[in-house]
């Protein structure tokens, strides 16, 4: 049978294509394979479906052993967030266009360059930020690059980071950092916010995160500015954009670079597969000059009036200069800031704001509702939006018994910590059910604080 | 013939021509922002239920986002006729893209992926309501254990080049390990592998040595001879490299690195022509990589998500990327090697693309991949054939056999006509296809790089040799009229010396509007 995905593959076709080009057999190209390196059995893999059909019973066999966060109730966050996904989202990057489109001439690709310009433009707005790249693979790598761009920038080898900051991020920071930049941490705060800084001229940067890894949002934005472009270093600052409705730009406090993650702006959770990454800064050459990622702008052309697109100094780039590029660049996330393009385009600066408003008000109420249900709240003095920690005697045994009535009740950060994460998908209700069956929870373990 | 041609033969109707008759959509639509009406908005939000929280100054934000206000058919409306001014791998013959190995994402797939099990998943949930994701992890590592030879296998990295980063992460790691780092510092690479290699080396720490090809077009041997030293850490080679030339010799650059205490790493980018055919392992390789968006058919949506999968020998196991799925009986849990280079991306990687790959190679099997090796190998060469009979194309090495893609050159059109390689590419686009340069630098003078893959039909390659031959006469006839292409395009020539004049450059529609519109 000719293979659905393989048109030439039948005998015929296949003859004809070797006598067109005089060859005896496929096997004459692979000539220059010695033959021990040839594999001299055929692969040994599971037999496949021949069948659409079968596949799909497969595939739906090998699913229903999943319990999504829409069967369950979900509080769960640490990087990746349940917000609600616009249908509009999914249809604009379910487009075979889109989805199967590549690396075209800004000629015959006009409409996805416009889509990403759009995008890069919306963040603009919402950063205040006037250069933003093409989305990069992730938050994580998007701090890396923002941090090495700030070494490359000052001339500087160290960087010092905020401790509130995920670990596994930080082990990404630290990893995408050496073996040249040296990361030293800050630490945090009784209140949950960066504590004390220590900074001088050898610093290239200080990187703060707000919200933080606890959910708490940084207040002393525009002092750590002023400290850090004392002593000459960038103020490098990872938010997340969906609290920017309400959340103070971080550029209005003096952030010289701002980057993270847009999994929250329309992309689901898949499993984590929905990350990407963004860079921001403001539109001066130098800076411009160390992005490593393909920035995107607008251009005329031969006829008045229309626009056109083009990648903006391309000549920073690995495309161009290989080892001599800004670090590196390659396929990232592109569709994910098509998409996140589209949630700005649905959200405007109303639709920002309300759900900002939205999910500063049920972070508030939850930790309300959960304090008064015999958990310890940390930080409870300070700002969160989406996220905080709960403090119980028992983590693991915490949230086995919320999972037994149904609920995935945070991520567990340590052996006594939980942290929790509620966004505009959780109703009062919600949080309620959750707030209820910790009180269960904590009272039928005893009290063992 | 049919029974019906005569009758048809004497109806007023112009035989077809030649060549597809295309108009790319031009809708001529406005950038969102100029769509803007105040008041207008695309998506209700729900209301806090709860008192509001006051922001101190500085804090909150003062003036709200100059974001678009849209309705949201609106917003439908603008976005879908941008996607209809793309062309997509859907809708092209999409073999000019090459070395990124275009071929057909199966729909099926892509259904998967939107089941709720996999979209609304969260990464952090407990092993036990994840059962069929792990499951899928774990299948699809032991497939591409069986595809490389490797010992085990990472689909942690966000894409190809984060996976050739992982690779030199766990490089780094595996020298350190040995009290070696400081000693191992530079990594050697070819001309012709992707500069990611190159690139992704330098930010790892290392210097990069780059072999040129020699006579025959493989990597020069005796220029590895001379590299390769105590500081050596690794070599990193694609093979076929982007020529398409794949090098007979590749065993003895291995055990000439290995036998200088350095590693060999195999950027397997350009696998889809050898799936089942040849090994990275079998040939020596300590590491290597796929393309899942690449080789293993995962949309490439636009430049991403991308997906990648990072494979290793016994002894670099210890430093993959965590956490890996192992099976224990029935049930599948993650588990972090002990000398883990650490996340190259959150969580566990791109599991849309994972799962589309998981289903890709279980449409295929053994036998399937085989086929599609092989049928992409006979593809190209069907594609050579046919391209170097249209004068001013040749392609260098001429004598070399070719696997699943060719580098070729217009260098004879061009010093006859005055024609380049990019502008060539910007006509062809208006018969609907699309074309790429290739790679910088430009060894091979006026380069063109196509790779048709298995996902095309014989009259499919005809359509696309037969605009290639269009496209190369009207540079001869009338090379002003190719120079001022495109002509059915959604947007005319573009003026590009503003992309890179800081004064001028506008990024973002606020540059834009600061620089150009007071």
């Amino acid at each position: 049978m000719t293979h659905p995905y393989i048109p030439n593959a039948g005998p015929a076709a296949r003859a004809a294509m070797l006598a067109e080009i005089g060859a005896s057999s496929v096997e004459e190209f692979y000539g220059d394979i010695p033959a021990d390196l040839r594999l001299a059995r055929p692969l040994d893999l599971p037999a496949p479906f021949a069948d659409e059909q079968g596949l799909v019973r497969h595939l739906r066999g090998l699913l229903a052993r999943n319990t999504d966060t829409t069967e369950a109730l979900s509080f769960l966050g640490h990087g990746c967030y349940p917000h609600h996904v616009p249908a509009v989202c999914d249809e604009v990057n379910g487009r075979g266009e889109f989805l199967t489109a590549y690396a075209g001439e800004p000629y015959e690709d006009h409409g996805r360059f416009q889509a990403l310009f759009e995008y890069v433009s919306m963040m603009g707005e919402l950063l205040e930020m006037d250069v933003v790249n093409v989305p990069t693979y992730d938050g994580f790598q998007a701090a890396g690059t923002a941090l090495r761009m700030a070494a490359r920038y000052t001339g500087r080898r160290k960087v010092l980071v905020s401790g509130a900051v995920a670990p596994d991020k930080l082990g990404t920071i630290r990893g995408y950092l050496a073996p040249d930049i040296e990361v030293l941490l800050a630490p945090v705060a009784e209140s949950g916010e960066i504590g004390e800084v220590g900074l001088d001229d050898t610093f290239a940067a200080l990187y703060l995160e707000t919200p933080n890894v606890h959910g708490v949002i940084e207040t002393r934005g525009r002092q750590l500015a002023d400290l850090a472009h004392s002593v000459g270093a960038l103020l490098v600052v990872g938010t997340d954009p969906i609290s920017l409705g309400v959340l103070a730009p971080p550029a209005s406090y003096g952030a010289d670079l701002v980057c993270g993650d847009i999994q929250s702006l329309g992309m689901h959770q898949q499993y984590g597969g929905g990350q990407a990454g963004f860079i921001a800064s403001r539109d001066e050459e130098r800076l411009v000059a160390e992005f490593p990622s393909r920035l995107f702008g607008i251009a005329p052309t031969a006829v008045e009036g229309e626009y056109g697109f083009g990648d903006v100094f391309y000549d920073r780039t690995s495309f161009a200069l290989r080892e001599e590029g800004k670090e590196w660049v390659g396929t990232a996330a592109a569709l994910w800031g098509i998409t996140a393009g589209v949630y700005l385009a649905l959200m405007g600066p109303q639709g920002m704001r309300e759900i900002g408003e939205t999910i500063l008000a049920r972070t508030r109420y939850a930790m309300r509702a959960l304090a008064s249900s015999g958990a310890v709240v940390l930080h409870q003095e300070s700002l969160h939006f989406r996220e905080f920690v709960l403090e119980v005697p028992d983590a693991d045994a915490l949230l086995a018994a919320l999972r037994a009535e149904g609920i995935f009740g945070g991520v567990r950060i340590s052996p006594w910590r939980v942290l929790v994460c509620v966004t505009e998908r959780h109703s009062i209700a919600d949080i309620d059910t959750l707030a209820a069956a910790v009180k269960d929870a904590l009272s039928t373990s005893g009290d063992r604080t | 013939m049919s029974s019906h041609g005569e009758a048809f033969a004497s109806l007023p109707v112009a035989p077809k021509p030649a060549l597809r008759r295309f108009h790319q959509a031009r809708w001529d639509e406005q950038i969102v922002f100029e769509l803007s009406r105040p008041g207008r908005r695309g998506i209700g939000v729900p209301a806090p239920d709860a008192p509001l929280v006051e922001l101190p100054a500085g804090v909150g934000r003062s003036t709200p986002p100059a974001l678009p206000e849209l309705s949201q058919n609106q917003v439908v409306r603008h976005y879908l006729r941008l996607s209809q001014e793309t062309l997509g791998a859907d809708l092209n013959i999409d073999v000019g893209q090459g070395t990124c190995t275009m071929k057909y994402s199966p729909k099926v797939n892509d259904t998967f992926v939107r089941d709720p099990r996999i979209a609304e998943l969260h990464p952090l949930q407990p092993e036990d309501s994840v059962q069929g994701v792990l499951e899928i992890y774990w299948r699809l590592e032991q497939i591409l254990k069986e595809i490389s030879g490797m010992a085990r296998v990472s689909l942690q990295p966000g894409a190809g080049s984060a996976a050739i980063y992982a690779n030199l992460s766990m490089i780094r790691a595996y020298h350190a390990a040995r009290g070696e780092a400081g000693q191992r510092d530079q990594v050697i690479t070819t001309m012709f592998s992707h500069p990611s290699n190159a690139a992704c080396a330098k930010v790892a720490g290392y210097e990069v040595i780059t072999l040129l090809p020699d006579a025959d077009g493989y990597p020069d041997l005796d220029a590895l001879r001379a590299a390769v030293g105590p500081r050596t850490a690794a070599l990193l080679i694609t093979n076929p490299e982007d020529t398409g030339i794949f090098n007979p010799r590749i065993r003895e650059f291995v055990e000439l690195v290995h036998a200088a205490g350095g590693l060999a790493c195999y950027d397997q980018a350009n696998a889809n022509g050898i799936l089942g055919i040849t090994r990275a392992r079998d040939a020596g390789f300590d590491l290597c990589h796929f393309n899942l968006h690449k080789t293993f058919s995962t949309p490439h949506a636009c430049g991403g998500p991308a997906a990648g999968a990072c494979g290793v020998s016994e002894a670099l196991v210890p430093f993959l990327p965590g956490p890996l799925v192992d099976r224990e009986g029935e049930s599948y849990t993650l588990n972090s090697p002990t000398g883990s280079v650490g996340k190259i991306r959150p969580f566990l990687g791109v599991t849309p693309n994972v799962v589309r790959a998981y289903a890709w190679v279980m449409a295929l099997g053994a036998e399937g991949l085989r086929e599609v090796a092989e049928t992409a190998v006979l593809n190209n060469n069907y594609l050579m054939h046919k391209v170097l009979r249209i004068p001013g194309a040749s392609v260098p090495w001429a004598d070399k056999r070719r696997v699943e893609q060719v580098r070729y050159s217009w260098q004879e059109l061009a010093e006859e006509t005055g024609v380049h390689s990019e502008e060539i590419g910007i006509r062809a686009a208006d018969f609907g296809v699309h074309y790429w340069t290739s790679h910088h630098p430009y060894v091979v003078p006026e380069p063109f790089t196509l790779e048709p893959t298995e996902s095309y039909s014989r009259e499919d390659l005809d359509e696309y040799a037969a605009i290639l031959a269009q496209v190369a006469a009207e540079a001869r006839e009338n090379p002003e009229f190719v120079r001022n292409a495109p002509y059915n395009q959604t947007v005319h020539r573009i003026d590009a010396t503003s992309l890179d004049d800081p004064a001028q450059w506008s990024p973002t529609w606020r540059a834009y509007c600061r620089k150009h519109r007071q």
